[in-house]
């Protein structure tokens, strides 16, 4: 039991995380009806640049507190995400205007590897630390329960807390402010949007640009875990089951299809695993989302697809 | 004044239903086939065989599959590289497990199991399209990529994972030379050009494309849209497989599942969107530009650093290669949408006119 405890808390935290990358999909999906493949480059990119600076910082304001560093890092990557968002919107999204999903798929797929490129000529290619001091020891909970109690990690449960506000505070942001609304309008009707005065151009570059810090947030807790470093682009891989399981469309779709792939993935590779020479956690939440499609094709709370002659 | 159609009538059907109803047409590629087969040989060396021209048979042979997949029925694949992975593994052990077994025939099975492998990934496509078929499809690619690393029958339980073939023969022909290779993989890319050309030109490639257009009202008009969409998944992958085949025991002789990686479904998709989605001749073109892009990026960037008064490190050249190469991929999307097949049919068109263009 303590160990079906730890298994299942495990997947939770990590299907936070790729609910993470793929509310950045839904959010651009939804604005814009661009599939951004891009998101794992961004999520890399955004990652070395907050790594690169927590780096120099220092150096360039002579100061030696580590909080102010990392501050000023965030809003640096901040700020270089803003750039991003803005200079994919002027070049190539306003260009590609009314062409085909296939075809804006492919441009995303342009971009990843030019931001690949970009951030590893700009930021170095090695394996870089992020530290913004989360601490790193595991403790034990319900050990009056069971022998031993359920391990956890701490890290684990900031980054998911970190996660989970961030989530509060973007739906906040969609539901009561006017640049919200003006994003959920656009969302619901390009066409109609536009003609209440609603600017396409600068809602694009808004989405680009939080999709943009959602990456920034991704890359740092990855980041910390793991070292920043190419394999962070796998990510996005993986978080995308979690989109086409909880429905190209809908936020909560994003929260609720990560946890159930990550709680999924992680059962699985525990209990089924061994059986066929482990790894499996890689097909695994694909293959659940496939199966999930053949019953539900839009997705568990996409909208509706009807197809009309 | 060369391209002119004005003077040759159809006067039967036969004749209105050549592949190519014009003759300058006719005889261009008759030229363009006999100067494969005996003028390139004349003057191509190791390198260039080595470097573009095998890759680029069996990556334009790879990409008329896909464009079967995604540009005729429109059926968004990433899945391609995996198809590929399930020829060249099907195929291999095809060739060891049967004793004696011609390469043809080895190639054929290779192209048979991703056939199948095919029509079961494509069951999603009945229910889901679009861009959730898409990533539906990456679920063959991630399931092929570990079924080859970690199940120890197909690489015939080889210790390090990769396996590796040798001494290749077609009836007593050894298959070894480069010169030989390339001769090889012509001759299949030529009758499956031919195979498909006449496939996408016939009652099913026209329910393909009607399945494409609309798949609601090819069905409202009596096209069975199962039939439609698995035979497109089954002959793609048919093409695909063998073309994977080919990359395995041809080009590669020794391969790992990392071989026929994401990046490869990425890169065949490339090559159908730069080429013309729904064109034959845009698949050649897509994958000619994708092969000598890098090739020419790699050359190119260390001479122009060395222009300019720097001296570039390697890995900064792979990243700048990268960066060019995507930069490049968008631009093009942005200029021309169809294709380079769009671009030649545009050229065909002021070419008749030329130069009395009124």
């Amino acid at each position: 039991m303590g160990f079906f405890l730890e298994a299942l808390f495990g997947g939770l935290m990590a299907g936070m995380l790729y609910s993470l990358v793929a509310l950045g999909f839904v959010l651009i999906f939804k604005a814009s009806g661009v599939f951004n493949f891009a998101q794992g480059a961004m999520v890399l990119f955004a990652a070395l640049a907050m790594a690169r600076f927590a780096e120099w910082v220092p150096g360039w304001l002579g100061t030696d507190s580590k909080v102010l560093a990392n501050v000023v890092a965030f809003a640096l990557a901040g700020a270089c995400m803003f750039v991003l968002a803005w200079v994919i919107e002027r070049l190539v999204l306003s260009h590609l205007v009314n062409q085909e999903g296939v075809t804006l798929l492919m441009a995303t797929l342009g971009i990843t590897y030019f931001l690949d490129g970009l951030g590893q000529t700009i930021f170095g290619s090695d394996i870089y630390k992020i530290d913004v001091g989360m601490p790193k020891d595991p403790v034990f909970l319900f050990e009056s329960l069971f022998q031993g109690g359920v391990m956890i990690n701490l890290e684990d449960v900031y980054a998911a807390c970190i996660a989970a506000l961030l989530v509060v505070v973007l739906s906040l942001f969609f539901q009561k402010t006017s640049t919200g609304r003006a994003l959920r309008a656009v969302a619901d009707d390009h066409q109609a949007a536009q003609s209440i005065g609603i600017p396409l151009n600068r809602i694009w570059v808004i989405v680009w640009f939080v999709a943009g810090i959602t990456a920034l947030v991704a890359g740092i807790i990855w980041g910390s875990k793991m070292g920043v470093q190419f394999s962070l682009t796998t990510v996005a891989l993986r978080a995308l089951p979690v989109i086409i399981l909880g429905g190209l469309t809908s936020v909560p779709g994003a929260i609720i299809g990560g946890l159930i792939i990550g709680v999924g993935e992680k059962l699985s590779e525990v209990y089924f695993g061994p059986m066929v020479g482990g790894g499996i956690e890689i097909w695994f939440a694909y293959v659940l989302a496939l199966v999930f499609l053949l019953f539900r094709p839009q997705g568990l709370f996409g909208e509706k697809i009807i197809d009309r002659v | 004044m060369f391209y002119r159609e004005n003077g040759q009538f159809k006067t039967s059907y036969r004749k209105d239903q050549q592949i190519f109803t014009i003759t300058q047409d006719r005889w261009a590629i008759l030229a363009l086939v006999a100067f494969a087969f005996i003028g390139v040989p004349l003057l191509v060396d190791e390198y260039l065989y080595r470097a573009i021209l095998i890759p680029f048979l069996i990556l334009s042979l790879a990409a008329l599959g896909v464009n079967i997949l995604v540009g005729y029925c429109g059926q968004i694949s990433l899945g391609s590289g995996a198809f590929m992975a399930v020829g060249a593994y099907m195929a291999y052990n095809t060739y060891i497990r049967i004793e004696g077994v011609p390469l043809i025939v080895a190639l054929l099975s290779g192209g048979f199991f991703a056939t199948l492998v095919g029509m079961f990934f494509g069951i999603p496509s009945l229910r889901v399209k679009g861009l959730y078929l898409a990533v539906a499809t990456l679920a063959a690619q991630f399931f092929c990529d570990w079924a080859f690393l970690r199940l120890g029958w197909f690489t015939n339980y080889n210790a390090s994972g990769s396996v590796s073939v040798s001494n290749l023969n077609v009836l007593g022909l050894p298959i070894d030379t480069p010169l030989q290779k390339y001769l090889f993989c012509l001759s299949f890319l030529v009758v499956f050009g031919l195979l498909a050309k006449n496939l996408v030109r016939s009652a099913i490639g026209r329910e393909w494309m009607a399945i494409r257009d609309m798949d609601v009202a090819a069905a409202v008009i009596g096209i069975r849209p199962v039939y439609a969409k698995l035979s497109a998944f089954a002959v793609s992958s048919f093409i695909v497989g063998v073309a994977g085949g080919l990359w395995g025991f041809v080009h590669l002789g020794s391969w790992e599942p990392a071989a026929f990686s994401i990046d490869r479904s990425f890169q065949l998709l490339f090559m159908v969107i730069i080429g013309g989605m729904g064109s034959i001749m845009g698949s050649f073109f897509g994958a000619a530009f994708i092969v000598i892009l890098p090739i020419f990026l790699n050359q190119f960037l260390p001479v122009l650093g060395a222009l300019m008064g720097a001296t570039i490190s390697t890995a900064t050249v792979s990243h700048v290669e990268y960066m060019i190469f995507g930069a490049l991929i968008v631009w093009f999307l942005i200029v021309e949408p169809h294709g380079l097949a769009k671009l030649w049919s545009i050229a065909k068109q002021k070419l008749r006119l030329w130069p009395f263009p009124h």
